[in-house]
């Protein structure tokens, strides 16, 4: 039964992944990428990890809804009204990804994997918390400072006019510059 | 099921996402790429931890760090593509090439 599971998901996760370069439409796309994570989420949880499952499915399906809205702003084609092609070297990047494949399932096949070390935990998701409180509380201290980072860096980055472009660089001018004045004319 | 059929699986998932992001114009596209190598590394590290070393939690520990890592891409990327597209009107990379020049 759970090989079954696994075929079906495994052969979603690698088909869905390769219609996202294949369907005309950006939304098509996002859909097919949306279907790639959640057989992923699935997989995991075939592989008895539920809490980091269930995390890639809402996390994923959350951040297709946003991809989703940012094609429709951005794109040139986000129906699929008019089909699309926006490659570029397709033959060099198709030979260099095969040979990548290629590469790593060589090495997959012949590499002397080890032995399972150890017994399963009873409750893995417990395993994973005492795991980010306790010893690995430095990886989580980073990435939280990664996330605090990449948070600023989004919202400078995606500023329009920010209080230094109203207000001067030494925010000295008494009323902002801008290109509309609002206010009541005071 | 097998540690090699799930890593398979991954190094497929990272092909697919490397030639997306090889060949694809649209910064968006790109990301898109990007996320399913991320993806492809998420299996193998579930693998890992299952079938070698389930005892220890590191397994579980690259998972979150790979989801993360997918979260600040896609943050990173839209506001990139938003400076870019509002700083001159281009949302595909050749283009943004062409600015450089």
């Amino acid at each position: 039964m759970t090989d079954v599971v696994f075929w079906v998901l495994a052969l979603l996760a690698a088909a869905s992944g390769f219609m996202v370069f294949r369907f005309t439409s950006m939304a098509r796309a996002t859909i097919a990428l949306l279907v790639s994570f959640l057989a992923t989420g699935g997989l995991l949880i075939l592989l008895g990890l539920g809490y980091l499952g269930v995390v890639v499915v809402l996390m994923m399906t959350m951040e297709m809804v946003i991809m989703a809205v940012f094609m429709v702003a951005y794109m040139m084609n986000p129906a699929g009204l008019m089909p699309m092609a926006m490659y570029h070297n397709k033959r060099g990047s198709l030979a260099i990804s095969i040979a990548v494949f290629v590469l790593l399932g060589a090495g997959i096949f012949l590499a002397p994997w080890p032995q399972r070390g150890g017994a399963e935990p009873a409750d893995p998701t417990f395993q994973l918390g005492m795991a980010l409180m306790g010893p690995q509380m430095l990886t989580m201290v980073t990435l939280g400072f990664v996330l605090f980072a990449a948070m600023v860096a989004a919202v400078v980055l995606a500023t329009h006019r920010g209080r230094y472009d109203r207000f001067g660089d030494d925010l000295s001018r008494r009323s902002a510059d801008d290109p509309v004045p609002g206010g009541v004319g005071r | 099921m097998s540690l090699q059929l799930f890593l398979l699986l991954a190094a497929g998932l990272f092909a697919i996402g490397l030639y997306g992001a090889l060949s694809q114009q649209s910064i968006v596209m790109i990301m898109m790429g990007l996320e399913l190598m991320l993806n492809g590394v998420t299996v193998a590290a579930g693998a890992f931890w299952h079938y070698v070393a389930p005892a220890s939690a590191a397994g579980q520990v690259i998972v979150v760090a790979v989801v993360i890592a997918m979260a600040v891409e896609m943050a990173m990327g839209f506001a990139a593509t938003t400076a870019i597209f509002r700083a001159c009107d281009v949302d595909m990379t050749d283009m943004a090439a062409d600015l450089g020049q």
